[in-house]
């Protein structure tokens, strides 16, 4: 077992590497240091403050190790990205870390409920679904389930913003309160259209998940030795089921640390998709590529997890 | 003396391109208390579709449209499902062909025969373990307090088919339908499921339907032997009779084709064609395709039953031909 | 010849692709198993293909263009600009700011319209026709479909495929390359690349091929490790076949029906990608997600501006569902099994 966990994990940090290579090629090579600097600055800014500026983010050094062994920006970006040390925004020089740090509370407390709500939403209804498989009820759910997939989330946003908000006047529209007596009321509205605008596919995955569990053999067993439909669903299939709803969930983790770029932008809650929507605004080279970091490598953790959480759940897995 | 079971012109549909295809097809047996049935026939030919009617478990979106199981006088096809669940597992229970993917491999085995015996019987989770631990005992699992936590895929495929037994006859049923119990196994512990399943019958008298294609399994443990083809019942006689004097043709074939009948080095005569599709089925006897007697009306008429021997049936215009006395009554 | 203007690539481009959808047709109706399953596939869902087709011919239609014919001091027209068939449709058709379906005067202030009653779908706010920006929009939104798959399709086979075919070392490169693109956020891959990239259509398609190719080249490795093991396939290598034969008589021909649910599939995802990209600022110019972000705040107007985002919203909504419903039959006719587990 540790040894397992020590090769995965090992698996991984060889992941991290390979990303951390892709963003320097993305962000210093193809994007060059000159470029970023005058996205910030504007072109008409003259050399000297370009280099000033270039000093302050620390990309003043050649590119490459060939070019220079000792002080070069890939072994830099390493380093710094390994230990945490983000340095400054490209757009507005503040400390890319804190700003993490400031937005990761509003993140979570949107993607928490919503995940939590959204499989207790999905999960039960698509169990209804495919009880009633072969039926009119179960061609009508996934009929409801491609129509709700076909629409764009932005529309969605803008039509419950339109209908709660303009309509019937209910929710604040947008804006954010960390107090918790004022969350729950700046929540709900984000809540309520993220659980919608992912309920389509919820539902069809899921349906598709306890279809497939439901057509095996030891389903007609339990049949056979006279369970019924509903126990079967519940003590069986449902059992069986979680093991690839697991995977789903545990892989979804990592990113609720990430927000939600386009219900946190819409509904002005200061969280981390906030944040990445307000980097592309301003051309702010570091801080993406440090999300784009953090996210895989929440990724690489989720990936370890759920490998691990497979040993909970199915006994025929064993780590050799 | 009544039958335990009487299955009378039973007919299972399952929809297709031109309308609902039959796969079972006016099949009628009874199977007395504490005997041994074999139902015979190739794959495909519905023995199994069979068994899923009398159980009413046909998989979607095939139906039973006609006839009737009476267990016990009671028409199972006419109870209300809750009823039909209390028959299940209870009165008669199913063993499979493939004890590998029929036990639920997240649940430990113990758990799942638990759960057999909690749902027909209101009796604790403590006393149904006791009652499991023994049965496993009786069934010939080694050390079965250990082997009641274990999951299935620790089980070989052998002690697997033995959870299945004990878990068919946790509940004291009357009659148990094994559908290919030995198929999926090793040879030699093909030899030691059917000891443990001819000891089990003897001991208990339950009844059982034993679906097969394996005529060794048929001489081993049936008393009487139900001959099936492309959904129709062709022959159905005591084992001895029908074993050394097959009347129908299809059964003749059948038996010609068994290693054991023929010389070692020759070949094996084989039943000239393949079974056809439901959908090419001929309209008078369904094995007129292939048959090596076939005479006019054989491609017609489906043959009436004829009666050439006490406690023999068997459905063949040349057989009808040839016993016209018989062919009369 | 100093170059040609882009307007005549567009049009050749057009030209292949028509003649390549034509000779696809041929191959289709040549072979009886895609024959069939072209038959079946009408037989389940007529209306979603006919409405598929007709976003075709919207798209054909606005893809041919040429100069000239256009009357001297046309509103809203440069002189000498290669116009598309659609373009011409909707010649001299600009107002000055919105006005409302059919009406005969502006929406805000009254002022009478230059072209009163014949706008079906109203003028956005800079007075362009709302249907003339619809139908354009669906040319763009085939093109980030389309393009992204046939740059993406290709990759993810030529890895998938050596990976799963010669194992190895490339085998563990391909692996490790996927597992790394698959670890970053998809949707902050895509805003890195488009923003390193610059903004523009190509940027995009590439961005999202980049970010779509790997699960299509997980899933034909997995393929090409079963193919492989297949017993004429190991006879054909016994027998001295070259590999690439091998590969392209007797891999490729059986990840075929793959490829075609994938391209379904995929592209009903591309195109909702595209739509959030726009939001964010760096979609495609044209698209119905440029005309939905460009209307999100008409909605809060007081009397509010509809039919802006509802057209655009409703082109969307049904060029995805047809698609969908396309892509559900597909799979279902052509692979029942091999792709429902790992949606």
């Amino acid at each position: 077992m540790a040894a397992y966990v020590i090769r995965r994990l090992a698996y991984g940090v060889g992941v991290v590497f390979g990303v951390l290579f892709l963003l320097f090629v993305l962000f210093f090579a193809v994007t060059e240091p000159d470029d970023i600097a005058r996205k910030a600055l504007g072109d008409k800014a003259p050399p000297e403050v370009l280099e000033i500026w270039k000093q302050n983010h620390g990309y003043d050094r050649p590119l490459w190790p060939w070019q220079d062994w000792g002080d070069n920006l890939l072994f830099d970006h390493y380093r710094k990205m390994l230990s945490f040390d983000f340095g400054l925004s490209d757009a507005d020089d503040s400390p890319i870390l804190d700003r993490i740090r400031a937005g990761m509370g509003p993140s979570l407390s949107l993607t928490v409920p919503l995940l939590v709500l959204s499989l207790v939403v999905a999960i039960p209804l698509s169990l209804v679904v495919a009880f009633f498989r072969e039926t009119y009820i179960d061609r009508m759910g996934v009929f409801l389930c491609v129509l709700a997939m076909s629409v764009s989330t932005l529309l969605y946003i803008i039509g419950a913003q339109f209908l709660i908000g303009k309509l019937l006047r209910w929710y604040p529209i947008s804006g954010f309160d960390s107090s918790l007596a004022m969350l729950p009321r700046f929540l709900a509205l984000p809540l309520i259209v993220g659980v919608v605008s992912g309920l389509g596919s919820d539902v069809r995955f899921y349906r598709t998940v306890f279809l497939e569990e439901s057509s095996r053999d030891f389903v007609r067993t339990a049949r056979a030795k006279g369970a019924g439909e509903s126990r079967i669903m519940l003590g069986h299939v449902l059992r069986n089921a979680m093991i690839p709803i697991l995977t789903r969930v545990v892989l979804a983790i990592p990113f609720l640390f990430m927000g939600s770029i386009l219900i946190e932008s819409f509904f002005g809650i200061p969280g981390l998709g906030s944040m990445t929507v307000d980097a592309i605004q301003a051309n702010d080279f570091s801080t993406l590529r440090t999300m784009v970091y953090i996210g895989s490598l929440l990724f690489v953790l989720g990936q370890v997890a759920t490998d691990l959480s497979y040993g909970l759940v199915d006994p025929r897995v064993r780590f050799e | 003396m009544s039958a335990l079971l009487e299955v009378r012109d039973l007919r299972t549909v399952f929809p297709g391109e031109g309308g609902p295809t039959p796969v079972v097809d006016g099949v009628s047996f009874d199977l007395d208390r504490g005997e041994v049935l074999a139902l015979v026939g190739e794959s495909g030919s519905g023995k199994s579709m069979t068994a899923f009617s009398i159980l009413r478990l046909v998989p979607k979106p095939g139906r039973v449209v006609a006839g009737s199981v009476r267990l016990g006088g009671e028409d199972l096809l006419g109870l209300s499902v809750t009823a039909m669940r209390r028959v299940r597992g209870r009165r008669i229970s199913m063993i499979f062909q493939e004890p590998m993917t029929c036990l639920n491999p997240v649940v430990r085995v113990g758990e799942q025969v638990v759960e057999a015996i909690r749902l027909h019987e209101d009796v604790s989770r403590a006393d149904a373990r006791d009652r499991t631990r023994a049965l496993f005992a009786e069934v010939g699992i080694p050390d079965p307090e250990a082997r009641l936590d274990a999951y299935p895929h620790q089980l070989s495929g052998g002690l697997k088919q033995r959870v299945m037994i004990a878990m068919a006859l946790s509940t004291r049923p009357e009659m148990l339908i094994a559908d290919e119990p030995t198929t999926a196994l090793d040879v030699t512990v093909q030899a030691q499921i059917l000891t443990l399943l001819r000891e089990l019958q003897q001991s208990r008298g339950t009844a059982i339907l034993l679906i097969t294609h394996d005529l060794g399994i048929v001489n081993e443990l049936a008393d009487r032997v139900a001959v099936m083809y492309a959904g129709r019942l062709v022959e159905i006689a005591p084992r001895v009779p029908l074993l050394t004097e097959p009347l129908h043709p299809y059964t003749q074939g059948l038996l010609r084709s068994m290693p054991a009948r023929g010389r070692p080095g020759e070949p094996l005569p084989e039943i000239p064609g393949v079974v056809p599709r439901a959908s090419e089925w001929p309209r008078g006897c369904r094995f007129s395709t292939r048959c090596p007697v076939r005479f006019e009306p054989c491609a017609e008429t489906y043959p009436a039953e004829s009666h050439p021997a006490a406690g023999r049936r068997v459905f063949c215009h040349d057989v009808e031909r040839r016993l016209p006395s018989e062919g009369a009554r | 010849m100093s170059g040609l203007d882009p307007y005549v690539w567009s049009n050749l481009v057009t030209v292949a692709l028509v003649v390549g959808g034509l000779a696809l047709a041929r191959f289709v109706r040549g072979q009886r198993l895609w024959r069939e399953a072209s038959v079946e596939l009408w037989r389940r869902r007529r209306v979603a293909i006919v409405v598929v087709g007709v976003y075709l011919v919207i798209a054909l239609l606005d893809s041919i263009a040429w100069k000239g014919g256009v009357p001297e001091g046309t509103v809203g027209v440069l002189p000498n600009a290669p116009l598309t068939v659609v373009d011409r449709l909707f010649l001299d058709t600009k107002e000055a700011s919105y006005s409302a379906p059919l009406a005969d005067v502006e929406f805000y202030g009254g002022r009478p319209l230059r072209r009163p009653g014949t706008h079906l779908l109203g003028t956005d706010i800079l007075g362009r026709d709302v249907l003339y920006m619809s139908l354009k929009g669906a040319r763009v939104a085939l093109l980030i479909g389309g393009l992204t798959s046939l740059i993406a399709i290709p990759i993810a086979l030529f890895f998938g495929v050596g990976a799963g075919y010669f194992g190895g070392r490339f085998d563990d490169f391909v692996f490790f390359l996927i597992s790394t693109l698959a670890s970053m956020p998809g949707i902050l891959l895509l805003i890195a690349l488009i923003m390193v990239m610059g903004r523009g259509t190509l940027s995009v398609c590439v961005a999202l091929a980049v970010t779509g190719w790997v699960g299509f080249c997980r899933l034909s490795r997995a393929e090409t490790l079963k193919l492989r093991e297949l017993d004429y396939v190991v006879a054909a290598r016994a027998l001295g076949v070259s590999e690439p034969r091998i590969i392209w008589r007797h891999v490729l021909p059986n990840l075929a029906h793959l490829i075609v649910i994938t391209f379904v599939l995929m592209f009903s995802g591309l195109v909702l990608s595209e739509a959030v990209l726009s939001w964010l600022g760096i979609g495609v110019d044209g698209s119905w997600g440029q005309m939905i972000d460009g209307a999100r705040d008409e909605l809060s107007r007081e009397p509010i501006v509809w039919w802006n985002i509802g057209a655009a919203g409703t082109a969307l909504f049904g060029l995805i569902l047809a698609v969908n419903a396309v892509g559900d039959a597909v799979r279902d006719v052509l692979d029942p099994r091999t792709l429902r587990a790992g949606e």
